[in-house]
């Protein structure tokens, strides 16, 4: 199609459209290109970011790993024999009692120092555990949080986590579907810790109990070894949170290798 | 405004909309990895996922 065509085919401009006219008509413009603009970022949110931050949260859980597996198996206080006897207190890990995490220094503020498995999220789900529950340094980062006043990985109370699960990765997407008996993996320098599904619970923003050591029983003194996750419910509204507990049932030291369930992910 | 920012591009329509479709990727790609990561920074929620008092 030539010039000369598109010439004749253009209509003549009408001269002189009126000062309002030309405002309003711009204001007009200006409204769809924001209404655009809002569309463009909620489906970044929900695509392209989350993308980009399950990526950045698979190489982070990699580097972690390999730190970890470099780091030596000298860090790492030798496996007690497998309790045969069952003369040990239960509940009875076959590795004995996980160590302390006295020896290791405690985790700067938002720095990745875990990851956590969870099969019944994805047979591929792996993602980083930060200190804090800030959102902006920690949580929209893709991965879980760690609650800074709850105890370890392993130890006697409750190592209280938090995640996304509409945006930002979604992390904790299926946290209403975990099933009893399910398996949650926590990885540390030590070793990898094993949790087991127990229930969910629902409750209020302000319902602080879920993460003291014994899970809503104020001051009493922790026995077991309780993993408490929370995310937001219900999807997209977060009026309320979710509340996934689960308690530790195994762990097992670096140098016996990863549990069979996840070894694939761990690229040992 | 977009009617003048067309009459401001030079060339035959085929060259305008080639130009225009360079100038939405530029943008997308600006939105995408600059404006929309800084956005997500400023209007994140306080608390969404966490209990807190």
């Amino acid at each position: 199609m030539t010039d000369s065509v598109q010439g004749e085919l253009r209509r003549p401009r009408r001269r002189k459209r009126g000062l309002v006219s030309r405002i309003v008509g711009v204001f007009g413009e200006l409204l769809i290109t924001a209404g655009v603009l809002v569309l463009l970022f909620l489906g970044w949110q929900f695509t392209l970011n989350g993308v980009m931050l399950s990526n950045q949260q698979a190489s982070d859980a990699d580097q972690l790993i390999d730190g970890w597996q470099s780091g030596g198996d000298d860090a790492v206080p030798a496996p007690a024999a497998p309790a045969t006897d069952g003369t040990t207190a239960t509940p009875a890990f076959a590795y004995g009692e996980p160590p302390a995490p006295a020896g290791e220094a405690a985790p700067g503020d938002a720095e990745e120092f875990a990851v956590v498995y969870v099969p019944r999220f994805g047979s591929d789900f792996k993602k980083t555990i930060a200190e804090g529950v800030d959102p902006r340094s920690v949580l929209n980062k893709g991965g879980a949080g760690h609650y800074t006043s709850t105890q370890m990985p392993g130890e006697v109370g409750n190592f209280a986590i938090a995640a996304h699960r509409d945006g930002w990765g979604s992390p904790f997407l299926k946290i209403n579907e975990l099933q009893l008996g399910d398996k949650i993996y926590v990885e540390t320098q030590a070793g990898w810790y094993t949790y087991t599904f127990r229930g969910l619970e629902y409750v209020t923003p302000y319902g602080v109990g879920v993460i003291d050591p014994v899970p809503q029983v104020p001051n009493a003194a922790p026995t077991d070894r309780i993993l408490t996750m929370t995310s937001c419910n219900p999807l997209y509204v977060a009026s309320e949170r979710i509340i996934a507990y689960s308690v530790l049932t195994d762990w097992t030291p670096r140098s016996a290798g990863a549990p069979a369930e996840i070894s694939g992910l761990v690229g040992a | 405004m977009y009617a003048t920012l067309w009459r401001l591009i030079p060339g035959p329509v085929w060259l305008r909309i080639l130009i225009v479709l360079v100038l939405l990727a530029a943008v997308l790609y600006l939105l995408a990895f600059f404006v929309f990561p800084w956005v997500d920074q400023m209007t994140a929620p306080a608390q969404e996922v966490t209990v807190d008092r």
